[in-house]
């Protein structure tokens, strides 16, 4: 196409705001931009002069669907600004939690967010007629990691029971066994939903950039380990300053992202190309069978790596149940003293690393915060993206290049509600 | 012929939206049979610029957002609220309490002059409003409830008495006993007192129950020996103080 324009306003069937920009005059392309214009959100001032028990209530609600990730890593960080070391059942209960929180967002954005875009749908409620055994499946996942966050904090979105130095309250052998039975069953629905994936076309795109993901020698890492990066190796995340960089773009809205390259990518398929030999079994295979293997470029195949991971936490979310059951839950003491001082954590939320970095005065109320979300660090390689996936399709008709567009946006499951900072620029 | 039911966000973090699609499959099959749903950005592309019954969800926070949501009303036959930033201003009024220039210089620093931002408000700080699902997030069953009722063209039933009645009867230890401080005496209940069942406190996210009775909160204080600025803390959280001075 000679001349194209695409203006997308708003970008649907992803969390927050997000526009593409697209001009094409006489088969040159003259602007093509990712743009954020959520409003800001002020987080770093909500959370300033808060007693430090209240400080992750108020975190959890930088995003809806995450608000498990963005809570514990609250909480993280408040223990290592106090020196609180967690309880080694406190770290596996916010392991199982994790797990729920995963696999609620995953099954979100494979099966309702991202798959219409395959049947070329607008939205999943079509589905509902043509594909109600699938749409039934996917509910059922949902409902499931649903019920688990439930028992294990009270509610999924904007969970309730964990706090610092432990839980509030714990859930019932009973609870978890019931749990335990619905978790192995989930792996009929996944199988059945590999199936499906198996004979979806993902569009074929390569761009090489830095993957960046939490690592931990022991597993498959999503609330302790080091800062990995593809390029550059280990980092402690007490240095992750050195890692995110960020940097304003008069362009966008959002702080961007760099490390050792022009961008990174964080989130599943980051996590995949770092840690893809602790996977375990069952999801192992499945990566296999979806042909998806280390190291892959191919920012498309996010949401093939996301049902691997899906198929991970239920796997481990067993594991997790079956080793609290033998020990044994026990009411453990929980005694917190604020002391003056900083603290910095990061976990895998969802859509990638996270980071929270809080300075504590007197009396346990929170001096200054910092938050690195996901989605910012993407941005900057979503626009990479862009810039090498259009000269490619440019000959194609402007609807399916458009098409195109908002499925790699889309893949790359952006968040943007949780706008701790952004930039809003009026251009003239 | 069906209703046509719309979402809306504005700011917020979009849990309320989001979780109404945790519901059990044949809740929401079952509901999803009873209105057409034209508008959701979250998880659909088509949209329609005419609907019956809008739900607003998030705080209302840049002058563009107050167009959008006055251009709401004018299309809609039903504005519902959805959640506590809609309802009561909630979590994002945080900010109001820093002011505006300091606020933008402690996030932002020397790019701080980028940004445009009014101190966040409720939705019906802006426009009328039909009716409330409160909470952050609103429990799902309370959202089927009224989704139901105005189907019906019923008004929803929703509590006017505090969350400690539903706390009582849940059968919880009040937390002044183990020195904490909970809201749950002037709030308005609804949720089955979540927070306390799973060992906090109230925050108050559900905002005041109609003609909240002040008095017996402040004789709490004085029986547990707190002082009045403790609650007021807790009441900056949703933004459920300035009800209080309203
Ligand atoms: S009310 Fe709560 S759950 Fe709903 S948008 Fe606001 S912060 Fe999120
Ligand atoms: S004050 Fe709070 S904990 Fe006590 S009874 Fe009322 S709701 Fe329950
Ligand atoms: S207990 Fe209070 S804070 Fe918790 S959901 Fe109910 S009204 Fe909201």
């Amino acid at each position: 196409m000679t001349q194209v324009n695409i203006n997308v306003h708003h970008l649907t069937r992803v969390e927050g705001h997000g526009n593409i920009v697209l001009n094409v005059k006489e088969g040159k392309i003259e602007e093509l931009k990712w743009i954020v214009t959520e409003s800001p959100r002020f987080f770093e001032v909500m959370m300033r002069d808060r007693h430090y028990e209240d400080v992750n209530h108020i975190a959890s609600r930088i995003c809806g669907i995450c608000s498990i990730s963005h809570s514990t890593v609250s909480l993280q960080a408040t223990e290592k600004a106090f020196g609180v070391k967690p309880s080694e059942q406190t770290i596996l209960l916010r392991k199982l939690l994790f797990n729920a929180e995963l696999m609620e967002s995953h099954i979100l954005h494979v099966m309702f967010l991202a798959a219409p875009d395959f049947s070329v749908v607008g939205s999943v409620f079509p589905l509902i007629n043509t594909h109600k055994d699938i749409v039934v499946m996917s509910l059922r996942l949902k409902r499931l990691a649903y019920n688990l966050a439930e028992a294990l904090a009270g509610r999924k979105t904007h969970p309730l029971s964990c706090i610092v130095g432990g839980f509030a309250k714990l859930p019932q052998p009973a609870e978890l066994e019931a749990l335990r039975k619905r978790l192995e069953e989930a792996f009929i629905d996944l199988d059945a939903i590999v199936d499906l994936f198996k004979t979806l076309k993902i569009p074929d795109f390569k761009r090489e950039t830095e993957y960046i993901a939490l690592k931990d020698e022991s597993e498959y890492a999503f609330i302790r380990g080091q800062i990995a990066s593809s390029d550059t190796g280990l980092t402690p995340v007490e240095n992750y300053l050195k890692v995110t960089n960020e940097f304003c773009v008069p362009q966008s809205t959002a702080k961007y992202t760099k490390n050792a390259r022009d961008s990174y990518m964080v989130g599943a398929l980051a996590r995949f190309n770092i840690n893809h030999n602790k996977l375990l079994t069952r999801a192992k295979a499945a990566a296999a069978d979806l042909g998806l293997i280390a190291p892959n470029h191919n920012p498309f195949m996010i949401t093939v790596a996301q049902l691997v991971e899906v198929i991970h936490s239920v796997e481990h979310s067993i594991q997790i149940i079956d080793r609290l059951l033998d020990k044994g839950l026990k009411d453990e003491p929980n005694t917190v003293n604020p002391k003056r001082g900083r603290g910095i954590s990061a976990v895998e939320a969802p859509r990638g690393i996270l980071f929270h970095d809080y300075t504590y005065g007197e009396s346990g109320i929170l001096k200054e915060a910092n938050c690195v979300i996901p989605t910012n660090q993407n941005h900057n390689n979503i626009q990479k993206d862009f810039e090498a996936l259009v000269p490619l399709i440019l000959c194609q008709p402007e609807d399916e290049i458009r098409q195109t567009l908002e499925m790699l946006v889309r893949a790359y499951d952006p968040c943007i509600s949780c706008s701790t900072h952004m930039l809003r620029i009026d251009f003239k | 012929m069906k209703p046509k039911v719309a979402f809306f966000d504005f700011t917020g973090c979009e849990g309320c939206q989001l979780d109404a699609l945790n519901l059990e499959a044949e809740d929401l099959i079952d509901l999803l049979n009873g209105i057409d749903i034209v508008n959701f950005r979250e998880v659909m592309t088509e949209k329609a610029d005419n609907y019956d019954i809008a739900f607003v969800e998030g705080s209302i926070t840049t002058e563009g957002e107050i167009e959008r949501v006055k251009k709401i009303r004018e299309q809609a036959k039903i504005v519902v609220a959805l959640g506590a930033c809609a309802c009561i201003g909630g979590i994002n009024c945080l900010k109001n309490h820093v002011p505006m220039e300091e606020a933008l210089r402690i996030v932002y620093g020397k790019d701080a002059h980028y940004y445009n931002t009014i101190p966040a408000r409720p939705a019906d700080a802006v426009i009328k409003v039909d009716y409330y699902v409160r909470g952050c997030p609103p429990a799902t069953s309370e959202l089927v409830k009224v989704i139901k009722a105005l189907l019906l063209n019923k008004k929803p039933d929703i509590p006017n008495y505090p969350v400690c009645v539903e706390c009582k009867m849940a059968g919880n230890i009040c937390v002044y006993e183990k020195g904490q401080t909970c809201l749950g005496p002037v709030i308005r209940a609804g949720c089955n007192a979540v927070c306390i069942n799973s060992g906090r406190y109230c925050w108050g996210c559900r905002g005041l129950v109609d003609e909240p009775n002040i008095e017996s909160q402040k004789d709490i204080l004085t029986k547990y020996g707190l002082t009045a600025e403790q609650v007021i803390e807790k009441f900056k959280i949703y933004d459920t103080c300035s009800e209080v001075l309203k």
